[in-house]
């Protein structure tokens, strides 16, 4: 049974063909209004999320299924001591496939390994969250037009920040590529991620904790929020979360092209004021996040026999 | 025991200085009723120095955690006195069970039930579950 658990689990082709699907759904969205008609997709969010739960429903809406979700973790069979296999295993029996969340890292791998329908790793800690890589991946496509070529400056919390390894990661494989990593000296890109990634594919990258100085070279400006739950210590947590702001001022260093990202939600390191800018993409990854997992659902349950 | 003519049995050659306690306590034996000989740090012409495991009993060793520990060490089988078989290692692809992911965040943390599996990369053992590298 095919599940998702990281980006790299699709092949460069398949990434195609889900983006071009997407496409497709955008263009024509009643073509796809009822492809998943009485399928039923289990959104199994073990730990907090609005966006990424929503995006997944919202996806199955659209295309015409139904959505049964597991309310929240402390009054779900998990507060009671119930093992993510087992819980799985059980849901495998209501519905046709399931999206998961869950605090901790390799949680998805344990429910894909016991489910009976295809899974989707909503998040599993800070480990992988494909479907935003995904939604990042068809943002640069739509707005680059291309995935070759670009300079993407990678800013914040880029050791515990999963998009970030992620993007990193994906965008490894194609021509052209380079990264420019802005973060504060405790919170630079683990040496696996540099080395596993970077360094073996021979992707250019330059380490800088200045946000300003950089921003003259990018195509791509992938913000992200310094994030209190991967603290151990709140005290490290509060010296750090101010460290990077893109205001309207700094914004006027960057080239006119350059597009700003982020996977939300924010706290501070983007101003208010930004979002009028059009360089800003924010809020079109959102959307685009719910196009690639309707694409992304409609292709696994196909592969799975269920459409 | 006679450590230099072991008649049936086992003998772990060529593991790297050092690591032979490793061997035993992930070999279990450590805690085991078998007669076990460890010599360490014996003048090697390859190595310079070296350790090596003797087991006064004609069992089956788990060659993964032999090959995980040390896969330039050798594992030779006694019978009757006579050296019968020399097996070659090589590091696991997988391993299982045999040593656990200390990521805290990792789901093998709360999940007692799951099996510890690492997958050799090119930096080494990482966790399946989670990436976090062994060790």
């Amino acid at each position: 049974m095919r599940s998702i658990i990281d980006v790299m689990d699709l092949s460069v082709e398949e990434l195609d063909e889900l983006i071009a699907s997407a496409e497709d759904i955008i263009e024509d969205p009643d073509k796809y209004a009822e492809v998943c008609r009485r399928k039923k997709l289990g959104t199994l969010f073990f730990e907090p999320s609005t966006r990424t739960r929503m995006s997944f429903e919202a996806a199955m809406y659209e295309l015409g299924g139904h959505v049964i979700s597991m309310s929240e973790a402390g009054s779900s069979s998990a507060a009671k001591g119930e093992s993510v296999a087992d819980t799985i295993k059980t849901v495998s029996n209501y519905v046709d496939i399931i999206a998961m969340r869950h605090p901790k890292e390799g949680a998805a791998l344990v429910a894909a390994r016991n489910a009976s329908v295809p899974v989707i790793n909503a998040g599993d800690g800070g480990h992988c969250h494909p479907t935003q890589t995904l939604a990042d991946l068809l943002t640069i496509h739509r707005e680059k037009g291309s995935f070759e070529n670009l300079t993407i400056g990678l800013c914040g919390d880029l050791k515990f920040g999963r998009t970030v390894h992620s993007l990193c990661t994906a965008m490894s494989r194609y021509a052209g590529t380079k990264f420019v990593l802005i973060s504060p000296e405790e919170l630079k890109l683990p040496s696996y991620v540099k080395k596993g990634v970077l360094r073996k594919k021979d992707i250019p990258y330059t380490q800088t904790t200045d946000l300003e100085g950089s921003l003259k070279d990018l195509d791509i400006l992938y913000m992200t929020r310094i994030q209190r739950e991967r603290f151990f210590s709140e005290e490290e947590y509060l010296r750090l979360k101010d460290s990077y702001i893109l205001t309207e001022e700094k914004m006027k260093l960057a080239p006119e092209k350059m597009i700003v990202m982020h996977p939300l939600p924010r706290v501070n390191e983007i101003s208010v004021s930004v979002d009028e800018d059009p360089r800003a993409c924010y809020f079109k990854q959102v959307l685009n996040g719910k196009y690639m997992r309707m694409a992304l659902i409609i292709k696994l349950l196909k592969e799975a026999g269920r459409l | 025991m006679n450590i230099d003519s072991i008649q049936n049995g086992v003998v772990i050659d060529h593991i790297s200085a050092g690591k032979g306690m490793e061997l035993v306590r992930l070999l279990g034996l450590d805690t085991s009723d078998l007669s076990v000989a460890i010599i360490k740090n014996v003048h090697s012409e390859k190595l310079g120095k070296k350790d090596i495991i003797k087991v006064d009993a004609d069992v089956p060793f788990n060659l993964d955690i032999i090959g995980f520990v040390d896969p330039e060490a050798t594992v030779n089988v006694i019978r009757n006195g006579v050296l019968v078989e020399k097996k070659k290692l090589t590091r696991p692809k997988i391993l299982k069970g045999v040593i656990h992911c200390k990521n805290p965040r990792c789901i093998t943390q709360v999940e007692q039930e799951l099996g510890h599996e690492f997958r050799l990369t090119d930096d080494g053992y990482r966790c399946v579950y989670c990436e976090a590298k062994a060790g």
